[in-house]
């Protein structure tokens, strides 16, 4: 497997049903042709991301194991990270997983409340956000109106 | 003030993150319902993020082989260079939201100047911490909006929170014209943002009367002391101690 293949393949810890590809926060993938030696780079969703030290050791675990045991994992971040770069098929899995995936970011500054999310779970618009904060640091959490279900909503960053 | 050098401006962010942090983590298990503990411990690792990335590259300033652990772990109160704000205790949730409204108005702009400024490592951290900044804002405006225009009691207690920490805003803007973004110029955007929530809470803005000051000197409130007490008795029984 070649080095881009084998990162890509690599899933968040914290939202497993995305690899790092999907989410984003791969960023590049170079590989010296005399040397072999592989420069994987990253950038965090968050500052505070727990999640960096697992994501750093599983692109080593992958890419040792598809032959390339020379790897170097660089953290950036500028440009910041945004949900705008989670790929369609990235948002698709989300929904599925039964987490309400991102809207397009909004200009910078305060963050509008206004917004409708709709409820992963049985599609109504009917929600209400319960707070701006969730089980992780990418995660708000909403409750669905008419299913009643509560469920974590990735907030648009 | 005197003029300070990159590292200590670059310090001085950094400590104010990391007090902050350390504050806000107080509130875990301890927050009045379970979606403002888990509020208030996301507020705090965002601020414990800017820390490490402020705190590694003002080690990097410095030059003296210093990494984030060492400036964290093993620096004694007077060689913090944190505003007196953070360092404050959490009092009631008004007075914790009082603080975080003032820092989240002041971190925003300061952060968003960053991206701007000609130091490329400050941009690059000023870029991402602005985002996360633009939350912890718009949660404090919520919580200070709610109380403020809530019940009699709520009405009291807000106010008197804004009363108590409004002191130490002064403290932020201190102009320091040689800094990569000069703080007294994020004064007018500070009071604006502020002013609109007070307004909408219902309350009203104290006058600016005394203005303690000293925490960018080492200068401290006996309150922090015994925070770096308790956030670094662990790491200095155990030295390079690992997970």
């Amino acid at each position: 497997m070649n080095p881009r293949e084998a990162a890509a393949a690599v899933v968040d810890p914290e939202i497993r049903v995305l690899t790092i590809d999907e989410l984003g926060i791969l960023r590049s993938v170079d590989e010296d042709p005399a040397t072999g030696r592989v420069v994987v780079t990253i950038t965090p969703t968050y500052t505070g991301c727990p999640a960096m030290d697992v994501i750093r050791a599983d692109i080593r675990r992958a890419l040792t194991a598809a032959g390339h045991p020379d790897v170097e994992v660089r953290t950036v971040h500028a440009p910041a990270w945004s949900t705008d770069w989670i790929s369609e098929s990235g948002r698709a899995k989300l929904a599925a997983a039964g987490i309400a995936p991102p809207q397009p970011v909004r200009p910078a500054g305060v963050v509008p409340l206004t917004l409708s999310v709709r409820c992963p779970r049985c599609g109504s618009p009917e929600t209400e956000q319960l707070s701006h904060f969730g089980s992780t640091a990418c995660k708000a959490l909403w409750r669905c109106r008419s299913c009643s279900e509560p469920f974590d909503h990735l907030k648009a960053l | 003030m005197s003029e300070r050098t990159p590292f200590e401006f670059t310090l001085s962010l950094g400590d104010d993150a990391l007090i902050a942090a350390q504050r806000l983590a107080e509130w875990t298990t301890r927050a009045p319902e379970m979606e403002e503990d888990i509020a208030l411990a996301n507020i705090a690792l965002d601020q414990l993020g800017a820390a490490r990335l402020l705190l590694t590259y003002a080690g990097e300033l410095e030059g003296a082989g210093r990494d984030e652990d060492a400036l964290a772990y093993l620096r004694d109160d007077r060689q913090f260079r944190n505003c007196l704000l953070v360092e404050l205790p959490n009092g009631d949730f008004a007075v914790t939201m009082a603080k975080l409204l003032f820092l989240s108005a002041y971190q925003l702009p300061l952060y968003t100047a960053l991206a701007e400024c000609a130091d490329e490592r400050l941009a690059a951290i000023g870029s991402k911490t602005r985002k996360e900044s633009a939350y912890h804002l718009d949660h404090a405006s919520l919580w200070v909006k709610r109380l403020g225009d809530g019940t009699e009691e709520s009405h009291r207690r807000m106010q008197a929170a804004v009363d108590q920490v409004w002191p130490y805003v002064a403290e932020l803007f201190a102009a320091d014209p040689g800094a990569p973004v000069d703080p007294a110029t994020l004064r007018a955007e500070f009071d604006a943002t502020v002013a609109a929530v007070l307004t909408e809470a219902t309350l009203t803005r104290p006058e600016t009367g005394w203005a303690p000051a000293g925490g960018r000197d080492g200068v401290h409130t006996e309150h922090l002391s015994y925070l770096l007490a308790e956030m670094q008795v662990l790491h200095r029984a155990h030295p390079g101690a690992q997970w």
